[in-house]
């Protein structure tokens, strides 16, 4: 049986078995997935994961219950319909739920797309290519491919299917030690000459780490932030536009939503599932439209809003999980072409990757973190030295505020990589940015 | 229904394979929470499945499955035996090499109040008493308690007569309080859900649960009018709640045999430590005892075997600050030639064991805290962490915490928000210069160790009383 047609089936046992003044909903997420976990140029650990969950919640009223089942392929319908008896049990004990909105609307929506290729034989294809021309290549990283759904079910008529197949590769050349190129590659078809393109950049630029390493003492610099270096900033900063941080003034962007300090005029960020790559559709059924503006020309311009914000505070769902962080982030380009980078930064850090990020200072957006892989010491537009890694300390709103010279005109889009729990699907399209007055400390 | 699944795993495992396993993992979970006086809405979850693993030949292979029948079980032996044969040509290591374990016995968590002894209204009410000590203030914008549990039931069976079960039982009270006035907004919390033990209700008397928020909520609104941390090179003396994340990052992690390996180099990072300092490495000054120990009562992470059957026992890996060993399984020990521990360990049957550090503590001394602090005469104590980042080879690190108080002259003194250190791994520990003894020791654990490719997340035990340091580079906020 098919994903879907799980689904459909779970569906009709759990609506069927509801009594009278009862509702549910049912939420799935299911993958099958080829894992292989690459080390020096080979196969540390590989294998196939298949994996499916459906959480059914009962609802009668503002009462309600909800259970989390691993689906078996064994009699699922019934563990399902036996759930929903049970959690029946609870609702007498559990108070009404002022937080509660329930997405009614019998949506139809079904999005499938993509073709995974044979695990074990990408991989193989993969490694041939890495160790083309020569000795074993250092390469480390993940293969990851397969089908992921993501469905929804209500007994009010929904029906929401979203499937993807999927691939990516995610790896690093190392030159020795902790100086590597790392790359991402990923997409809905299998596409061998991406991964074969990206290996030739990553080969190029490994040349360069072999250079003497740099170190520069601690102060501000002029830095060019590559598109994953950007990437790994708007991971703490996407988190940051949620109805409820907002609200409560626990966001770290409270001085940009309260007008006490603006982002750069350069800089527009949305939420943007409209890509393709996650639901257009919640893990509770709302509806995501495809793109909410959050940073509109460095003014926050809206927010994310979760079902039970949207109820608690009085403002319209607009899709968010409960967590309320963008998962398809699009950070508008700018102007500054690829070529024209290295001399434009003139000298400074060129960084490729940025790691470990938190906050210091929450409530003034203080991060923290430390460059990683390819980051180079930069002299009159030319690359000089592989960099010891170095941590800075400073204010993200003020590195993409009056910190922000230009923004690379290039954003490619760039599936998740991560795997907790279950395959992501989530997304990222940003642009490289050149700064001024970067922070660094130690 | 375990034993039923077994004997299917067993008929059909093919007579020409050179080893497999199965390693099945239920666990069921439950959390009861209030925010903001609403009770939030009750989800359990329910979850079975298994990982096969086959080694053929110099390869090795697994397939997740949570289709236990006959039929599933015999695909997922296929598909683990086929990645081990396709891939053997490619294996970093050659896995006819290592001599799986095959253990028996069982295990399980000591439990003194059983979590289905009490109703699900009875446990309501804790939550429910908690909250309530809560004041009644503007300031306090947001507010979670909480009473978490889990219980993991693993079973794992070898192709060569192994069969070992063992039930892990954990309870987490938890609470988070935030404040705000004048601009200014303070959380008080446990930091990463740090009182996660292993046992039973107990463990929310243990911590006196009722009037945890309370405190949290007084200390919270305590920081809205503390000054800010002083900057300088300072003491530190950092509460065991902050030493879990000490040890965490800057001695659990960079002794991990797998990233020195090289294994995590995509992706958690390498190590500043390297295979030769083994047996001679001047990790921390003669204060500095480490121990791993799997057997610590109520620690987060015990166990009697890790996720490849090898058997649990209490190893140092540190003495008097030089390093001895360290965090490695079977598989990783085989790779480098050097001792490790018993700490292979998968987040749950959808992903394979990799090294995880489990119960890593740092040892009792001989200074009680009035001791410690008498010895400081301008320094920082700090408690609860909030902020965490070190480099990939764990060595540059920054934190910071919740709550900070000035010693002066061997005094404490006030309050200070915002207080954060950093320094480097390879010579911070060396400038240890206290170490609490026996009573100002404290359990902790966490249930959000995240590592490896896939990604997993582990539950990781410290223990540790208060540690002084010297000459350390302090700073507040902003």
């Amino acid at each position: 049986m098919d994903m879907q047609q799980q689904l459909e089936s779970l569906a009709a046992s759990a609506f069927g078995a509801l009594q009278p003044g009862e509702d549910a909903t049912l939420s799935y997420s299911g993958e099958v997935t080829d894992f292989a976990r690459l080390n020096r140029g080979g196969v540390r650990q590989a294998g196939t994961v298949d994996q499916a969950d459906v959480v059914v919640r009962i609802l009668r009223g503002r009462r309600h219950a909800a259970r989390s089942l691993t689906l078996t392929g064994q009699d699922d319908a019934g563990r399902v319909a036996a759930a929903v008896a049970d959690l029946r049990e609870l609702l007498d004990l559990v108070p009404e739920d002022p937080h509660l909105s329930v997405h009614t609307a019998p949506v139809q929506q079904v999005s499938i797309l993509g073709d995974a290729p044979d695990g074990p034989e990408a991989v193989a294809t993969v490694l041939d290519m890495a160790a083309a021309g020569g000795s074993r290549p250092d390469l480390v990283g993940i293969w990851g491919s397969g089908r992921i759904g993501r469905g929804f079910a209500s007994s009010w008529g929904q029906r929401s299917w979203f499937e993807r197949g999927t691939w990516s590769l995610d790896f690093c050349l190392v030159h020795a030690g902790d100086k590597a190129v790392k790359r991402t590659v990923s997409g809905l078809a299998w596409d061998p000459a991406r991964v074969q393109a990206a290996m030739d950049t990553a080969r190029q630029e490994l040349i360069a780490l072999g250079r003497p390493v740099k170190t520069i003492a601690p102060g501000e610099y002029r830095a060019w932030l590559a598109p994953s270096a950007v990437d790994e900033v708007w991971s703490l900063l996407r988190r940051e536009f949620g109805e409820r941080g907002r609200q409560t003034k626990t966001s770290a962007v409270m001085a940009a939503i309260e007008g006490r300090q603006r982002f750069s005029p350069l800089v527009t960020a949305r939420e943007a599932v409209g890509t393709g790559v996650a639901p257009p559709f919640s893990g509770d059924g709302w509806p995501r439209p495809d793109a909410i503006d959050l940073v509109r020309d460095g003014a926050v311009a809206g927010s994310l809003v979760s079902s039970r914000s949207a109820k608690e505070y009085g403002v319209a769902c607009n899709g968010a999980a409960a967590w309320e962080s963008a998962e398809a982030l699009d950070l508008s380009p700018g102007t500054l072409g690829d070529a024209d980078v290295l001399s434009t930064l003139g000298t400074g850090l060129r960084i490729s990757d940025l790691w470990y990020l938190n906050y210091s200072d929450r409530q003034a957006c203080r991060v923290t973190g430390m460059t990683r892989f390819a980051t180079f010491w930069v002299e009159d537009g030319e690359i000089v030295a592989p960099l010891q890694v170095m941590r800075f300390d400073d204010s993200a709103i003020r590195l993409f505020g009056d910190g922000l010279v230009a923004l690379g005109a290039d954003a490619e889009l760039g599936m998740s990589t991560s795997t907790y729990f279950r395959r992501a699907t989530g997304s990222t399209r940003v642009p490289g940015a050149l700064v001024e007055g970067f922070k660094f400390t130690l | 229904m375990t034993d039923a699944v077994v004997r299917r795993f067993r008929d059909a495992l093919p007579a020409d394979l050179d080893f497999c396993s199965l390693r099945l993992v239920s666990t069921r979970a439950e959390s009861l929470s209030i925010r903001k006086g609403v009770l939030q809405p009750l989800h359990d979850a329910e979850d079975l499945g298994a990982m096969v693993t086959v080694r053929q030949g110099r390869g090795l292979g697994y397939a997740a499955t949570a289709d236990l029948s006959a039929a599933g079980l015999a695909g997922a032996i296929q598909r683990a035996r086929e990645w081990a044969e396709r891939t053997a040509a490619h294996s970093v290591f050659d896995y006819s090499r290592i001599a799986m374990p095959e253990p028996t016995g069982s295990w399980q968590s000591p439990v003194v109040q059983p979590w289905a002894g009490e109703s699900l209204a009875q446990k309501l009410a804790r939550v429910q008493a908690a909250a309530a000590s809560l004041p009644e203030d503007d300031r306090l914008v947001e507010w979670e308690v909480a009473l978490e549990r889990t219980r993991v039931e693993t079973r794992l069976v070898t192709s060569g007569g192994g069969d070992v079960t063992q039930v892990f039982d954990m309870v987490a009270p938890d609470a988070t309080v935030v404040a705000h006035a004048d601009g200014r907004t303070h959380t008080r919390s446990l930091g990463l859900r740090g009182h996660s033990r292993q046992g039973g209700l107990e463990i929310a008397d243990e911590v006196d649960f009722t009037g945890l928020p309370g405190r949290l909520a007084a200390d919270a609104m305590t920081l809205l009018s503390a000054p800010d941390c002083p900057s300088g090179t300072m003491d530190v003396l950092l509460a065991p709640d902050q030493m879990m994340l000490q040890i965490h990052e800057s001695i659990g992690h960079p002794l991990e045999l797998d990233r020195i390996l090289g294994d995590e180099r995509n992706y958690a990072g390498t190590s500043f430590v390297t295979l030769d300092m083994f047996g001679t490495y001047q990790y921390g000054s003669d204060l500095l005892n480490v121990s791993f120990d799997p057997g610590v009562p109520g620690e987060l992470a015990g166990y009697a075997w890790d996720d490849d059957g090898t058997p649990a026992e209490r190893q140092m890996l540190i003495r008097a600050g030089i390093l001895e060993r360290g965090l490695g399984g079977v598989v990783s020990q085989a790779r480098a030639g050097v001792p490790g521990v018993s700490c292979t360990r998968a987040a749950s049957w959808n992903r394979p064991p990799i090294d995880r550090m489990a119960n890593l503590n740092v040892e009792p001394g001989d200074s009680s805290l009035d001791d410690l602090v008498a010895r400081v005469e301008r320094g920082v104590l700090m408690r609860t962490n909030t902020s965490w980042s070190i480099d990939d080879s764990r060595n540059k690190f920054q934190f910071g915490c919740e709550w900070g108080q000035l010693i002066e002259d061997g005094q404490l003194k006030g309050v200070v928000r915002n207080p954060n250190y950093r320094g480097v791994s390879a010579t911070f520990w060396r400038n240890l210069v206290g170490v609490g003894d026996r009573s100002t020791f404290e359990v902790w654990g966490t249930p959000f160790c995240g590592k490896g490719e896939p990604n997993q997340l582990a539950r990781v035990g410290h223990a540790a009383p208060f540690c002084l340091f010297a000459g350390v580079d302090v700073f507040g906020g902003a």
